[in-house]
């Protein structure tokens, strides 16, 4: 099994400062870390590539410094890193984004093996907006599983994954064909910790390294800044949005009889929708 | 060897997050607690740094007494006790791996590089210290066992540990009459005095460990008889590095924190890093951390190539580096005035656990014998 991993190099936003008089984000000396939603990914990648034998690639797009990135998941357990990196491709959306790493997959593909599944982090923290796993799972025209919290079947002879979709109100249980793309959730395991021989494997392991052409990338347009219709028009903090707290008396009811008993006060129809719904099981 | 190849680097790193993320974040509850950390310990075992410079044919990582440097510097600067402990245990595996026959090391370093098996290393004695080849603790030969009647001081982790590496006297006085034994916890007639109340070093327990007919089979004996204060000086030169590195790592972590400080507290109208007097002390702290740092390297690379001037080197670098160390983290506590005395602050606490490598794996005192005996018997 061949398992693709994507993964971004992000400034670390725990430690990133707000310039006191410009009110601008301070980038310099910021130091990076990988999208922590990424690792959720490579973590469900590793632990699969445990289970049921494989390797797993690690794939970034971005400067010659997000090799420090790679390096970090090869201590994790990763099997080989690659490195997509050229000045065509600064300045990416996400649609750029998406057509670099799709091209860089289908290298992987003819390079490495074909993937069986390509993992990536639900979001990134910088940029938050979600798209880039579909849009690769678009372009390689994937399957796809977004959302995923846990990965709960894998059976490779049928080539048939199954996971846990995480929607709004709910889990969902879904299956589908091999290859495929998951988007992983936060706070769904744990990533491993690497050990002396990990740490030294990593340091000694090559980082492949592509550019645009190297890649096969055929239409630079598409890359980058040029390939990129995204306009930022303004960046700005959502305002607070005012809520008050309601203060609920325990003093003589026992608290959940008290909280539900608020809860009724303010959705006045809940207890008659409730006592009827009672009634039909 | 001025710059650390990529692989150090890699091996400094990772056991640096080790230390940011699972050592320093409970020190100062552990050493309130007096709460010893088997688990985080056993956690760093499984990462491959319980028997860091063992052989990798029994799960050691094979790696150079530089490399070790670099570890216990790196896990000091979240606590330096509990790193000095796991230096401790890996100088008894090591001296296994040395000198122990292929069944023993079969039989033990499996177990102790996993730390399945948690180890001390039993020397010291109420009676002799410093003067460590005066050791009383007999062991006598009767059929296929030695029988031990004595009691060793200061053991640093007694009571929990699973096994024991005990100087013992099998022959006449001096040092050519010691030998060193294995002994498992839990053999009739080993027990243990109390933990002792102390000054720092509070995350590992120390106690007399005491030996009142303790029956040992003759195969837990390393080498030969003899030849145990020959490897109990061997495992002192690694030990003693490890030391200095713990140091170390200590004292940078106090300095970086009094760097800190001296940025954010404001007297006279300014932050007190603007004051030229502290900005001085703040100079020399981080020279004699630079310094100290160099001569320790050197003198691990020296013991890595078997240099015969090794012993010399480890002993100076212990000698200087623990009290550069206490120094730094000294003013590092007088940089944060009164706030430096307060034990949330974390810097009491270091000062506290490096005072002790001034004292222990040979007191500072003897390193300087170590190095002028060297001086004066050979004349260069
Ligand atoms: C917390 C702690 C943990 C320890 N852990 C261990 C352990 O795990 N295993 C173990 O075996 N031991 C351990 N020790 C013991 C430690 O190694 C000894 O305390 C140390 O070697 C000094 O011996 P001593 O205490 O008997 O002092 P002494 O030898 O009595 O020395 C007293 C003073 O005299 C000085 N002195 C002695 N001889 C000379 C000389 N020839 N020239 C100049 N000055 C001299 C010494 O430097 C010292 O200042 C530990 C000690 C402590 C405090």
């Amino acid at each position: 099994m061949h398992i693709v991993v994507c993964i971004k190099q992000v400034p670390d936003s725990a430690q990133i400062r707000v310039h006191p008089v410009t009110n601008t984000i301070m980038r310099q000396g910021v130091p990076t870390i990988i999208n922590p939603y990424d690792l959720f990914a490579l973590e469900a990648a590793l632990a699969l590539r445990d289970q049921h034998g494989g390797e797993v690639t690690v794939l970034t797009m971005g400067p010659p410094s997000a090799a420090d990135s790679l390096r970090k998941a090869l201590t994790f357990g990763a099997d080989r890193a690659v490195l997509l990196t050229d000045r065509f491709f600064a300045g990416a959306d996400t649609l750029a984004t998406t057509y670099a790493l799709a091209t860089a997959i289908r290298k992987i593909g003819e390079t490495f093996g074909a993937p069986d599944l390509v993992f990536t982090g639900k979001q990134t923290i910088d940029g938050d907006t979600a798209q880039v796993g579909p849009g690769v799972a678009k372009r390689l025209g994937l399957l796809q599983l977004t959302y995923v919290a846990k990965i709960s079947a894998l059976d490779l002879d049928n080539k048939t994954i199954e996971a846990e979709r995480r929607s709004e109100g709910g889990v969902q249980i879904l299956q589908t064909r091999l290859p495929c793309l998951i988007t992983m959730l936060e706070a769904t395991n744990e990533i491993r910790r690497g050990g002396m021989a990990d740490a030294l494997r990593a340091a000694r392991a090559e980082v492949v390294t592509w550019s645009a052409k190297d890649a096969g990338v055929e239409d630079i347009t598409k890359c980058g800044l040029r390939g990129s219709p995204t306009i930022v028009k303004r960046v700005f903090a959502p305002q607070a949005r005012a809520e008050k707290a309601t203060m609920v008396d325990f003093s003589d009811t026992p608290p959940a009889d008290a909280l539900i008993a608020e809860l009724f006060k303010r959705q006045p129809k809940l207890e008659t929708e409730l006592a009827t719904l009672a009634r039909g099981y | 060897m001025f710059e650390l190849t990529e692989d150090q680097i890699a091996i400094r790193d990772m056991a640096q997050t080790f230390a940011r993320e699972e050592i320093a974040p409970h020190a100062l509850e552990w050493d309130a607690a007096e709460h010893f950390p088997i688990p985080t310990l056993k956690a760093a075992a499984a990462l491959g740094m319980a028997g860091i410079y063992v052989r990798d044919d029994v799960g050691g990582s094979g790696l150079s007494r530089l490399d070790a440097t670099l570890i216990f510097e790196a896990l000091a600067t979240g606590c330096p006790a509990t790193s000095a402990y796991l230096s401790i245990h890996n100088m008894v595996a090591w001296m296994i791996d040395r000198f122990g026959a292929p069944e023993q090391r079969a039989k033990w370093l499996p177990k102790l590089c996993a730390m399945d098996l948690v180890a001390s290393y039993c020397l010291t004695e109420p009676g002799s210290g410093s003067d460590a080849a005066a050791l009383k603790t007999r062991a006598v030969r009767e059929g296929d066992h030695y029988v031990l009647h004595g009691e060793k001081q200061f053991i640093s982790g007694a009571g929990a540990s699973d096994l024991y590496a005990v100087m013992v006297r099998t022959g006449g006085e001096g040092p050519s009459g010691v030998s060193t034994v294995l002994v498992e916890a839990g053999t009739p007639g080993l027990s243990f005095g109390a933990n002792e109340k102390k000054m720092g070093w509070k995350v590992q327990p120390t106690r007399a460990v005491i030996f009142d007919g303790v029956c040992v089979p003759v195969a837990n004996l390393l080498g030969a008889e003899g030849e145990g204060f020959k490897f109990a000086m061997a495992g002192l030169d690694g030990g003693r590095l490890n030391i200095a590195a713990c140091s170390l790592g200590g004292a940078q972590s106090a300095f970086d924190k009094a760097l800190n400080y001296s940025g954010e507290r404001k007297a006279f109208g300014k932050a007190i890093n603007q004051f030229q007097a502290l900005q001085f002390r703040l100079a020399d702290m981080e020279t004699q951390l630079e310094v100290a740092r160099t001569f320790l390297w050197r003198a691990a690379a020296a013991l890595d190539r078997a240099d015969p001037k090794a012993t010399r080197l480890c002993a100076m670098a212990k000698r200087f580096v623990t009290d550069a160390g206490f120094e730094v983290a000294n003013e590092a506590l007088q940089l944060h005035g009164g706030y430096g005395y307060l034990a949330d602050y974390g810097v009491e606490k270091i000062v506290r656990d490096l005072r002790v490598h001034q004292i222990l794996e040979g007191t500072n005192e003897i390193m300087r014998v170590i190095i002028a005996r060297a001086l004066v018997q050979r004349g260069n």
